[in-house]
């Protein structure tokens, strides 16, 4: 296999078992948990006719790989199982959960890029001025700072100091996408400072590492103005390793921010996992643990894919 | 002029991060010994007192004194970061160590299963297993110590991997050496400075992890103090008495920048390649 395609194929090819292990895991986890797996997932309340139907139902009584084979089945038609406390299925609830953090998530990453790139960037290129250590002093505060410390600070000066914005609840998109704006406009801050702490430092450090290499001695002797040297030989260079970070942070916020969405009283994903871990509600647990490493995997696979956009080196070797 | 300058900010981190964390360090182990009032002690006539001469950083819902239950929670919070990371230090330089060592099917199990684990992002794992272990001090422990093993396995394999074919290593199996004396004495000191800087952050990450937790209910349980259920039991007071939610909050983030401080310091000084351009 040999060029872009090649790469892109062994990338894909290398998912799958990273894929089934990460299923695996779950499984395990889930059979881990104290007690009969059929009461596990049907509930305390359930009455033993119940347990014997959803035993044959599921082939619990079968060896544990044919289990794990017959749930990987079910798995791969898009069927999670329904939730304990309601009865509504698991995916179309995990569904609607994820957009509410991705809306937060991608916004705030977005943002973070934006300012962490050029802040980055020019804090190499100044190394050691005042103005580069005004750039880490600042970042290494902001990812000092827990997120859900920093929600909870924005909302007592914003929300209930100053009344800007409404304190709890949330607006759907589809329903009204300035109300949702202004719903979610302070966890949004608040990762994005984080966020933007996290990515500065490492644009920085890269951008030093890429400023030492002779090539880039080599564009300033040709004579090129230093504006050039910096965006068209530095920064796609220098961009590289940010983007890997950003596709973990991506990777890790879309199903991690559930102490925000405690803050901010959000019904996002993470706050889905915590209330279904309360609830002991198995089905929802194992759903979002399967859907957030999923994701994860995912973003991590879109960002390599991306890869060789910006460094053909990559696809070719 | 720039290396000076480079050095004095190298003096600097460590000198405020050495300060921060010592103060914290401090804190833990007074309140062991002492503190102003007893951390769990309830005196409903003093509830949610504002700061004061008598109460410096205020009384919560309970009448509980904040500042000891501040300096109770260091403790609780230092104790368990310390111990998570010895946890996920031991299992992860243990299995590292034989993975880039012995390398072949040992090498590769291992590997495939830290990479599931991998696949979980940040503390998600820890929820997963909390949901197994059960939500305690303890549990937290187990739970955090696993999830953060795997970064361990990894660091510590790639070092022995680049160091298991130096001419040294090599010349020690030759004059007759066991392969456990040679990785004793000849790989294992190679790994104790990348194992050293990790270390440190992950005190900072465990911090993090921990008081998140706790804030969500499924760390620490009360009464015990710790920052994060500190926070989450203040969250409902935040417009009356902001002063519960402000000092653990401001003792997480001054632990965490001490950390981060100490161990961007730690990484220049082992690390002398980073920055000598």
């Amino acid at each position: 296999m040999h060029g872009p395609l090649g790469y892109v194929g062994k990338r894909l090819l290398w998912t799958l078992p990273t894929l089934l292990l990460v299923g695996f895991t779950v499984f395990v986890m889930v059979r881990l948990i104290p007690g009969d797996p059929a009461l596990v997932i049907l509930g305390d309340a359930a009455t033993p006719d119940q347990i014997a139907g959803l035993k044959a139902q599921y082939g619990l009584d079968r060896p544990i790989l044919v289990q794990f084979g017959l749930w990987l089945g079910r798995l791969a038609q898009g069927d999670l199982g329904v939730a304990i406390t309601d009865g509504q299925p698991v995916l179309p609830l995990l569904w609607e959960r994820f957009q509410v953090t991705a809306a937060i998530v991608f916004l705030a990453v977005g943002l973070a890029v934006l300012i962490a790139v050029p802040a980055g960037l020019l804090a190499a290129w100044k190394q050691n001025s005042g103005l580069d250590i005004a750039v880490v002093t600042t970042a290494t505060l902001l990812l000092s700072i827990p997120s859900f410390w920093l929600g909870l600070i924005l909302l007592l000066v914003f929300g209930l100091k100053l009344g800007w914005v409404p304190v709890i609840g949330y607006v759907p998109f589809g329903q009204s996408p300035t109300q949702a704006l202004l719903y979610i406009l302070l966890p949004v801050v608040t990762l994005t400072l984080i966020e933007a702490g996290v990515l500065t430092r490492m644009a920085r450090a890269s951008a030093i590492e890429v400023l030492r290499l002779e090539y880039v001695m080599h564009a300033r002797a040709k004579g090129l103005r230093e504006r050039r040297v910096l965006l068209r030989h530095v920064l796609p260079n220098a961009f590289a390793p940010t983007w890997t970070v950003i596709g973990l942070v991506l990777g890790n916020l879309l199903g991690g921010i559930a102490v925000l969405e405690t803050v901010f009283t959000l019904p996002g994903l993470g706050r889905l996992l915590v209330d279904a871990i309360f609830a002991r509600d198995y089905p929802v647990v194992q759903g979002c643990l399967l859907f957030t490493a999923l994701i994860y995997v995912l973003v991590n696979l879109i960002v390599d894919l991306c890869y060789p956009l910006f460094d053909p080196r990559v696809a070719a070797s | 002029m720039n290396r000076l300058g480079r050095l004095a900010a190298l003096r600097a981190n460590a000198l405020i991060g050495g300060l921060l964390v010592g103060l914290v360090l401090a804190m833990a182990v007074v309140s062991v010994a002492w503190t102003p009032y007893g951390p769990l002690a309830i005196n409903l006539r003093q509830r949610l007192k504002p700061p004061s001469a008598a109460y410096w950083l205020g009384t919560d819902e309970f009448g509980r004194d904040v500042l000891s239950r501040v300096m109770a929670g260091a403790a609780t919070s230092l104790t368990v970061a310390v111990l998570t990371v010895v946890v996920a230090v031991a299992i992860g330089a243990l299995l590292g160590l034989l993975a880039g060592y012995l390398r072949g099917l040992v090498d590769r199990l291992l590997m495939v299963v830290s990479d599931a684990l991998l696949a979980f992002p940040g503390i998600l794992l820890a929820l997963g297993l909390m949901v197994i272990i059960g939500a305690n001090k303890y549990g937290i422990i187990v739970a955090l110590g696993l999830a953060y093993a795997p970064s361990v396995l990894r660091v510590v394999r790639a070092t022995v991997l680049s160091v298991r074919e130096r001419d040294y290593v090599e010349a020690s199996r030759v004059i007759g050496n066991s392969e456990w004396t040679t990785m004793r004495r000849h790989v294992l000191p190679n790994c104790v400075a990348p194992i050293v800087v990790l270390a440190t952050s992950m005190v900072g990450w465990v911090i993090l992890a921990e008081s998140a937790l706790s804030f969500l209910g499924l760390g620490v349980p009360p009464p015990a103090a710790t920052w994060g259920n500190m926070l989450s039991s203040g969250r409902p007071f935040i417009e009356s008495a902001p002063w519960l939610g402000i000092a653990p909050g401001l003792c997480i983030a001054l632990s965490m920048l001490g950390i981060n401080l100490l161990g961007d310091a730690l990484r220049d000084w082992l690390d002398p390649r980073m920055e000598r351009g």
